[in-house]
């Protein structure tokens, strides 16, 4: 099973890392929350060929989460960064290294959770790993690589394949593409709907009854 | 590029999702019915011909302010994995504190209705409905005995929770030599410095004309207001909502200031059943940008059970002692009831509930409590230290101005001159900006007095300021 191990590297407590070691085909997008990193810096090792050893590449030098390390602005936004935006190939992935800085001294730790990582399979499907949230602080340790445990609805699995954009009209985006993300926009706040209790919004009165004794804490 | 583009996409997809469910959708709708009858409109370029005739109408111009005001109101998508918390609020220690002030009114609140024996809500006895039927006309001169109810919150006890607001990831320790603030605020939110609050506040220049300033009987008239007037008459005309919004940054003629309030805010010009706020359900809706949250409650005798929750109140608002000053300086603006209503209500949806919820948002309170004491310790250091010294915090003094945007504390006109500002901008920083002025324009007798009594004293009566020339000079004639 895939393990990946965050560590602390060297003395300097403002920096962490972890690998994880995989056997991806070609890596789409990363995704996370961020809690208190100000630059994430992003290595892989790639499978070139038999005969020669497979180095470590940086894809991503210095992507600044906050940008400004010593206050609250991005320090626990969710980020994802898509293939696109890798200064290499992201193809035949074996390894990926994530290293975390933050120089300001005002923080007591920081770190990424919810760390999901999809990959362009050869099906077109996209796999996901999910990593348990809220790593410690210091230390070392490892964890085991979960397989999903959600249904999610299928946009989410599927990545939105890069392709070619249609002829951009005076600068807009072409209408079909919007109707499709519209879809996506329904499909998500379908999604959030389930999740919240049925109470309907707006309603102050049930059957015309609206006697109320006390507010509910919960 | 590619993401730029999706970005875009997706955030047209969520204006079109929310203009779906409005009144202008369905006026469209029933406008693009309408025309087919018009001559100028052909089978075979149906859609060119609408459009077009939507153009000459007005109609699209109506379409192009909804979207303007969508995009003033909503905050962008964010990632589609973010909860809808992290939209009211992202950071989770800020949430957690809204939530347990929250918890904090509605004890209090239960606790006032167990006391009194009063319950929260219900429907009158059929006596009582009779006679209030009987004296519907008079209803304004008979008042309920409200001297046993007390107010459910101040904006002191509001204050309290704010200092004592900690980041529990924040280093609160002995690092103080790298970042002091000797403020009351200990949360470190990102406020703007002077140079960024001069290039955000360009329009408020010295070099551009301001009401407030340049329309003063002793400057003639020629050289800014005339034309300021016709411009604004013109923005008007031409029902443009981001002009407005644009052209009020230098302030709005009185003659025109209700009209162009209601353009930027985008009121409709249908007559609304006026409500009383409390019962507007549709308030309810600012609940996905709010860091707050509704109450709730169930119906008698049905606790826990969801088909029995609602909301209470309907509007999911609980005011606070002085929560009337929000609407009183509406009142000179707006005769019709239905306009002053819906005047105020958007006004509370897009800017006065930030002052009394917790969050991190820069127009947040919390924003500009720390916007204020960082101004005032970085460009007054000298006055924030005296003032510390004899236990007279300066937030102390000004946080109950900047909770009621100062509204009961500055003369009607001067305070209408800073809510054009607070719509021109978008932002309630104006309100920070200007306390910091306020001090910086008293700090001689403030570096004179020696408790916090005197400098209460020196700081009670701010009825006889002038807002803009205060502002002006605080943010680009003083030498920092």
């Amino acid at each position: 099973m895939p393990r990946m191990a965050l560590t602390r590297k060297c003395r300097d407590s403002r920096l962490g890392a972890g690998s994880t070691v995989l056997n991806l085909i070609e890596l789409q997008e990363i995704m996370f929350k961020n809690y208190y990193t100000a630059f994430l810096t992003i290595r892989v090792r790639q499978h070139t060929s038999t005969h020669t050893p497979a180095k470590w590449v940086t894809c991503l030098r210095d992507y600044c989460l906050m940008p400004d390390p010593h206050s609250e602005e991005g320090a626990q936004e969710y980020v994802s960064l898509f293939k696109h935006q890798m200064l290499c190939d992201m193809g035949k992935v074996l390894e990926l290294r994530l290293i975390l800085r933050q120089p300001s001294p005002l923080w007591l730790s920081f770190t990424v959770e919810e760390l999901q990582i999809y990959q362009q399979g050869p099906k077109d499907l996209g796999i996901w790993f999910q990593v348990s949230p809220t790593l410690p602080a210091s230390g070392q340790y490892a964890f085991a690589l979960q397989s999903p445990s959600m249904t999610f609805p299928k946009w989410l699995s599927h990545p939105v394949p890069c392709e070619q954009p249609a002829p951009l009209l005076e600068g807009l985006p072409d209408p079909s593409r919007v109707s499709s993300e519209v879809q996506q926009m329904w499909a998500l706040t379908e999604m959030i709907r389930a999740s919240h209790t049925s109470t309907r919004i707006g309603r102050f009165d049930v059957d015309g009854c609206y006697d109320l004794n006390l507010l509910s804490y919960t | 590029m590619l993401q730029e583009e999706s970005d875009l996409a997706l955030i047209i997809a969520q204006i079109v999702q929310k203009l779906k469910g409005s009144n202008l959708y369905a006026q469209l709708e029933r406008q693009a019915w309408a025309s087919l009858q018009r001559p100028e409109i052909k089978l075979e370029s149906l859609k060119e011909d609408i459009k077009e005739f939507f153009k000459i109408s007005g109609w699209e111009k109506k379409l192009q302010n909804a979207v303007y005001s969508e995009l003033n109101v909503f905050p962008l998508p964010s990632h589609p994995a973010a909860p809808p918390e992290h939209l009211k609020e992202p950071l989770v220690y800020m949430r957690k504190a809204q939530g347990s002030w929250e918890k904090r009114i509605l004890k209090s609140l239960n606790s006032m209705c167990t006391e009194l024996s009063i319950p929260l809500a219900r429907k009158r006895p059929v006596g009582e409905q009779k006679e209030l039927l009987n004296k519907w006309n008079e209803m304004g001169t008979d008042e309920p005995d409200l001297s046993l109810f007390r107010p459910v919150y101040a904006p002191k006890d509001f204050l309290e929770v704010l200092i004592n607001l900690r980041n529990p990831n924040y280093e609160n320790g002995d690092s103080h030599s790298f970042r002091t603030h000797l403020g009351l605020i200990q949360v470190p939110l990102k406020v703007k410095d002077i140079p960024e609050l001069k290039e955000f506040f360009v329009e408020l220049g010295l070099t551009a004309g301001q009401l407030g300033i340049d329309d003063s009987t002793q400057v003639p008239p020629e050289l800014f207001e005339n034309e300021h007037v016709r411009i604004g008459q013109k923005v008007l005309s031409e029902q443009d909502s981001a002009a407005a919004q644009q052209y009020i940054r230098q302030g709005s003629p009185t003659a025109l200031r209700a009209e162009l309030w209601a353009l930027i805010l985008n009121i409709s010009s249908q007559p609304e059943v006026l409500l009383c706020f409390s019962r507007d359900t549709s308030v309810l809706g600012h609940f996905a940008y709010n860091s707050a949250s509704p109450p709730k409650s169930y119906i008698r005798g049905k606790l826990g059970l969801e088909e029995y929750a609602v909301f209470y109140p309907p509007n999911g608002v609980i005011p606070f002692h002085g929560f009337s000053m929000y609407v009183a300086p509406l009142c000179f603006l707006y005769h019709e009831p239905s306009k002053l209503y819906q005047i105020f209500r958007e006004m509370y949806v897009r800017f006065f509930f930030r002052l009394h919820s917790i969050s991190s948002h820069p127009s947040g309170i919390v924003s500009l409590c720390l916007l204020f004491e960082t101004l005032l310790q970085t460009y007054l250091p000298q006055l924030f230290y005296h003032l510390r010294e004899i236990g007279a915090q300066p937030l102390r003094i000004s946080f109950k101005w900047m909770v009621r945007a100062f509204s009961g504390y500055l003369a009607t006109d001067q305070l209408l001159l800073l809510w054009d500002r607070i719509l021109g901008y978008n932002s309630l920083e104006i309100l920070a900006v200007l306390a910091a002025a306020v001090f910086a324009f008293r700090a001689v007798n403030l570096m004179e007095v020696t408790s916090l009594a005197a400098a209460e004293a020196v700081l009670a009566d701010l009825s006889t300021l002038k807002v803009m020339p205060l502002l002006q000079i605080f943010l680009f004639a003083t030498v920092t």
